[in-house]
């Protein structure tokens, strides 16, 4: 029997430990103790999560591969394949941002590669506190560098993803990574098969480092985190970048290879156990086998050091020579670790005894799910009421303060620390999704992040849905077909009834905004237990998504083009709700977002039609900061000012600052007016006004609210950050 | 013309290199293992951008030791034409084929986009189709890309490229490209091969490899 404090240290509860003994059918030893621990972490093991994931649509025309693999798969064309996966890694980051920044870099990166695809792209949905807090710039200096350091040395572009910084994330800040890979050969899978065959561990020697990392993410933060440090891994892009090459290589010339799998979360542990466990094999494993950095170390550690820049391989036996001279080549370990068994356990080997065999389904199948037992939280009705929305005297100050305000100003100080452009795909990043070209191929991908933790935070259901129309939006308004999603959710304790209600409500909204938008989810990740003594995270769910342009001739993009365009806004605008006027003006964020679906649906269909017909010069969605930021945004982007004069029921702070979904502007020939009148006819579509001049002039209900130079803009837009940082 | 692109380990811009010489300017071109030892009837040799040996102790300083440098070095001193793009400038000023030194960056950070630059010099295998004076726009992306020399006064005639406009990085007399004495081995820190094609925005870098193949 164990003492409640060696449960304690592996985050293990008595009822858990009951369970594993009558699994066993005897007590666990200290190693098999420690790999199921693991295993059966929140991290690894998805306890609270699984149910509730099954309501995600998850097939599709495009879909070979969804979740359940090291990354989902979709097919482009008959001989490519595009692989997306996103992962967090909120926990470490929290602790040491730059190492925990490198290593969600690169384990995202390796789960890519795992599907034998080379990684193409990479995304960073970011989260942080407020700027004014010195640990928050430390945060994010350091997660920023280490995004830079690591994905800069492995020639992968960092091409898109979003930041927003809100208070309740200023201990957990979130760093979630969204990787793309393109495979034109073998697809690959991370499965062991064949009794005999032979278990090569290839990359990294193993260290101590990160001993318990998957159980330490699946814990709140308290002030003795930080002695948790020794959890948190260290990353060499180097050997990540030798690692690509030579796995990439050696599916290339041989077919020896039957599976991969990245070790990630619980090491050696989870890669055997869920290659067995897909394979329907079991696996032995000889830990004196395995290359070690650091002398001494037990069975225990080996099988779940967290060590990082390591694969798994399971190749035919007999032809591991074929395979180790490539790996060779590039420098790196190559090393037999183990072999397929028939018998479906995992045995661990010390010397040629055996010191530990589980059950594979114990560690993968078997690992408890535990219904939620959601709760509407009774703050929510006061949430979704504002009491008095601030008045305002000078719009023009309110645009200026908004967009030179870190959660809609210009990220470049951020993007352009990162290689954005190395594999030179990368045709346009920084204003909404971001376009890459496939070498030798006629269309485009679009790719982007979103997700509102505001909105969630008051409205869990609209905010989910939220996440994946503004994605979906996002890449109609650059002429893209949504194809896929890959998420992120990240929330607080799932133990907690009204985190667990957030967590329900917002994979409902996701999963019936993915279903009405006919988009599929391939993959994702969850993270639980983002909070601290202080602070919870704003339920923070993140949609990856990714999109084809049919020709490049149908890119559309939301900078003006031309002075004497006509603008128009498709949708309603309005609803304060949940806006940023309203976080940064109250210091809460009060009343309800809104989505209309069904228009949201018509809209994006429409939309799309209009693109590719070539009617529309820009399209820029409308969403942080409203209206006033969107103007402002395409005329930067455009160095075109704009000439607005409307007439409106809505109150002045509604029209320009209201978040109301689905709104976008568009900019149209105004000899494609009537054109444009025709397709939209039946939905709100409303002239606005048209490109003009040098100057953001807006004119509502015949009174002039804004007058400011395009150029005063962008000066103010470009130092939102930077004038924290520099 | 046949090209040759150097491959260390961490080199991260030799496929884009190969695209541009293979399918923009339709040249043969084919990868060199940096331990072959051998150039094997190459003309223009390419030691492209990337973290060989993970910038570790140093950019380039490992790279230099690589057995094909050795080849590289005959190659130079024959007359060969070297072109030495961000780490392969790095590398060329490592192994001593290129005068001065590549420093930190001065606001010690990375740096990713386009930079406006001046063409000094025509009258170079590596620039005679550009003009004189012509300013053009190119991407950099490095992190020691701050050049250094003693007495800038000893290579005044062997500056190529220079920032125009802004600095981004604090080199000496905004110097962003030198040749050697010899106007046979060049390196420069932006990458030309990522503005060699009209869908990424810019073809300011193509004459690079254009001059290349009209010098032979």
């Amino acid at each position: 029997m164990r003492t409640k404090e060696e449960l304690e240290r592996i985050s293990m509860s008595l009822e858990e430990y009951q369970m594993v003994k009558s699994l066993l059918g005897r007590e666990p030893n200290d190693l098999e103790l420690g790999m199921i621990a693991v295993m059966w972490s929140e991290h690894c093991g998805y306890k609270h999560s699984k149910k509730t994931l099954r309501l995600f649509p998850t097939t599709g025309t495009y879909v070979l591969q969804g979740p359940g693999e090291n990354a989902g798969v979709i097919k482009l064309d008959d001989d490519l394949l595009l692989v997306m996966k996103m992962e967090s890694h909120n926990h470490p980051s929290a602790i040491e941002p730059y190492q925990g920044a490198a290593t969600g870099v690169g384990g995202i990166v390796r789960d890519i590669l795992a599907m034998g695809a080379r990684p193409i792209a990479l995304l960073d949905s970011l989260r942080f506190g407020t700027l004014d807090d010195s640990k928050t710039r430390y945060l994010f200096s350091g997660v920023v560098n280490g995004i830079a350091g690591y994905g800069n040395c492995i020639g992968v572009p960092t091409v898109g993803g979003e930041l927003g910084f809100e208070k309740p994330y200023t201990d957990n800040p979130l760093v979630n990574v969204m990787c793309v890979g393109l495979s034109n050969g073998r697809l690959m899978r991370g499965k062991a098969s064949g009794v005999g065959n032979k278990l090569i561990l290839v990359g990294a020697s193993t260290g101590r480092d990160g001993i318990h990392g998957a159980t330490f993410a699946s814990l709140e933060l308290t002030d003795e985190s930080i002695e948790r440090r020794p959890s948190v891994q260290a990353g060499d892009p180097f050997m990540e970048k030798l690692l690509i090459e030579a796995v990439l290589e050696a599916i290339e010339k041989s077919d020896a290879i039957i599976g991969i799998q990245d070790m990630g979360a619980a090491g050696i542990t989870s890669s055997a156990s869920e290659m067995a466990g897909r394979g329907g094999v079991g696996v032995e494993i000889e830990v004196t086998k395995v290359p070690q950095r650091e002398r001494g170390m037990s069975p225990e550690e080996i099988m779940i050091s967290e060590s990082q820049e390591r694969m798994l391989l399971c190749v035919e036996r007999g032809k591991e020579e074929e395979i180790q001279s490539i790996f060779e080549k590039w420098g790196i370990n190559f090393a037999v670790i183990g072999e397929v068994i028939q018998d479906r356990v995992i045995r661990v080997k010390e010397k040629g005894k055996t010191v530990g065999e589980i059950p594979i389904d114990i560690l993968t199948e078997k690992v408890p799910a535990y219904d939620l037992k959601p709760k509407e939280p009774k703050e929510i009705k006061r949430l979704q009421t504002i009491e008095n929305i601030p008045s305002i005297e000078n719009y023009e100050d309110v645009i200026l303060r908004l967009l030179g305000s870190p959660n809609c100003s210009s990220s470049h100080w951020v993007y352009e620390q990162y290689d954005h452009m190395v594999e030179t795909n990368t045709i346009s990043i920084g204003t909404g999704a971001s376009v890459l070209r496939i070498k030798g191929k006629d269309y485009l991908l679009g790719v982007t992040t979103d997700g509102e933790g505001r909105y969630c935070y008051i409205d869990p259901y609209t905010g989910g849905m939220i996440a994946v129309a503004e994605a979906a939006r996002n890449l109609i308004c650059i002429g893209a077909e949504p194809l896929a999603i890959t998420d992120g959710l990240n929330f607080g304790n799932p133990e907690d009834p009204e985190i667990a209600w957030y967590f329900v409500e917002a994979v409902k909204g996701m999963s019936d905004a993915a279903k009405r938008l006919n988009i599929p989810v391939v993959g994702g990740n969850v993270s639980f237990y983002n909070e601290s003594e202080d602070y919870t995270v704003y339920p923070t769910p993140i949609v990856g998504m990714i999109g084809r342009i049919d020709s490049i001739k149908h890119l559309c993009s939301p900078n003006f083009k031309k002075e004497g365009d006509t603008l128009y806004i498709i949708g309603e605008p309005g609803n304060i709700g949940g806006s940023i006027f309203i976080e940064e003006f109250t210091g809460e964020v009060k009343g309800k977002p809104k989505l209309d679906m069904e228009l949201e649906v018509r809209l994006q269909s429409i939309l799309l039609k209009a693109i590719r017909m070539g009617l529309v010069k820009s399209a820029n969605d409308v969403s942080r900061g409203g209206l006033a930021i969107a103007l402002a945004e395409s005329s930067i982007w455009g160095k075109l000012g704009v000439d607005i004069d409307v007439n409106t029921n809505l109150s002045k702070v509604e029209f320009l600052f209201g978040e109301a979904q689905p709104v976008v502007i568009i900019s149209v020939d105004p000899e494609k007016e009537k054109e444009i009148e025709e397709l939209f006819k039946d939905m709100p579509l409303k002239k606005i006004g048209e490109v003009m001049g040098n100057n953001l002039k807006i004119v509502i209900n015949g009174e002039k609210v804004a007058d400011i130079e395009v150029s005063e803009l962008e000066r103010v837009w470009k130092l939102g950050i930077e004038r924290w940082m520099e | 013309m046949n090209f040759g692109i150097i491959v260390f380990p961490g080199s991260n811009c030799e496929r884009d290199c190969f695209y541009v010489i293979k399918d923009v300017i339709e040249q043969p071109v084919r990868f060199i293992w940096h331990k072959e030892r051998d150039l094997n009837r190459v003309d223009c040799v390419v030691l492209p951008g990337g973290f060989s040996y993970g910038d570790y102790l140093r950019s380039g300083a490992i790279a230099r030791f690589s057995p094909i440098m050795e080849a590289v070095r005959n190659f130079a001193e024959k007359g060969g034409l070297v072109l030495g793009i961000c780490n392969g400038f790095q590398i060329l000023t490592e192994a001593g084929l290129l005068p001065g030194a590549l420093g930190r960056n001065k606001g010690l950070r990375f740096i990713c986009r386009y930079v406006s630059l001046r063409v000094e010099r025509t009258d170079t295998p590596f620039t005679r189709d550009y003009r004189e004076g012509e300013i053009v726009r190119m991407p950099i992306a490095h992190n020691e890309g701050n050049y250094y020399i003693d007495d800038v006064s000893t290579i005044k005639d062997q500056i190529i490229l220079r920032y125009y406009g802004e600095n981004p990085n604090g080199s000496i007399d905004n110097i962003a490209g030198i040749i050697n004495k010899e106007g046979n081995v060049f390196g420069l820190m932006p990458h030309p091969e990522r503005c060699s094609e009209k869908i990424l925005g810019s073809e300011d870098g193509r004459r690079i490899f254009t001059s290349i193949v009209r010098s032979l």
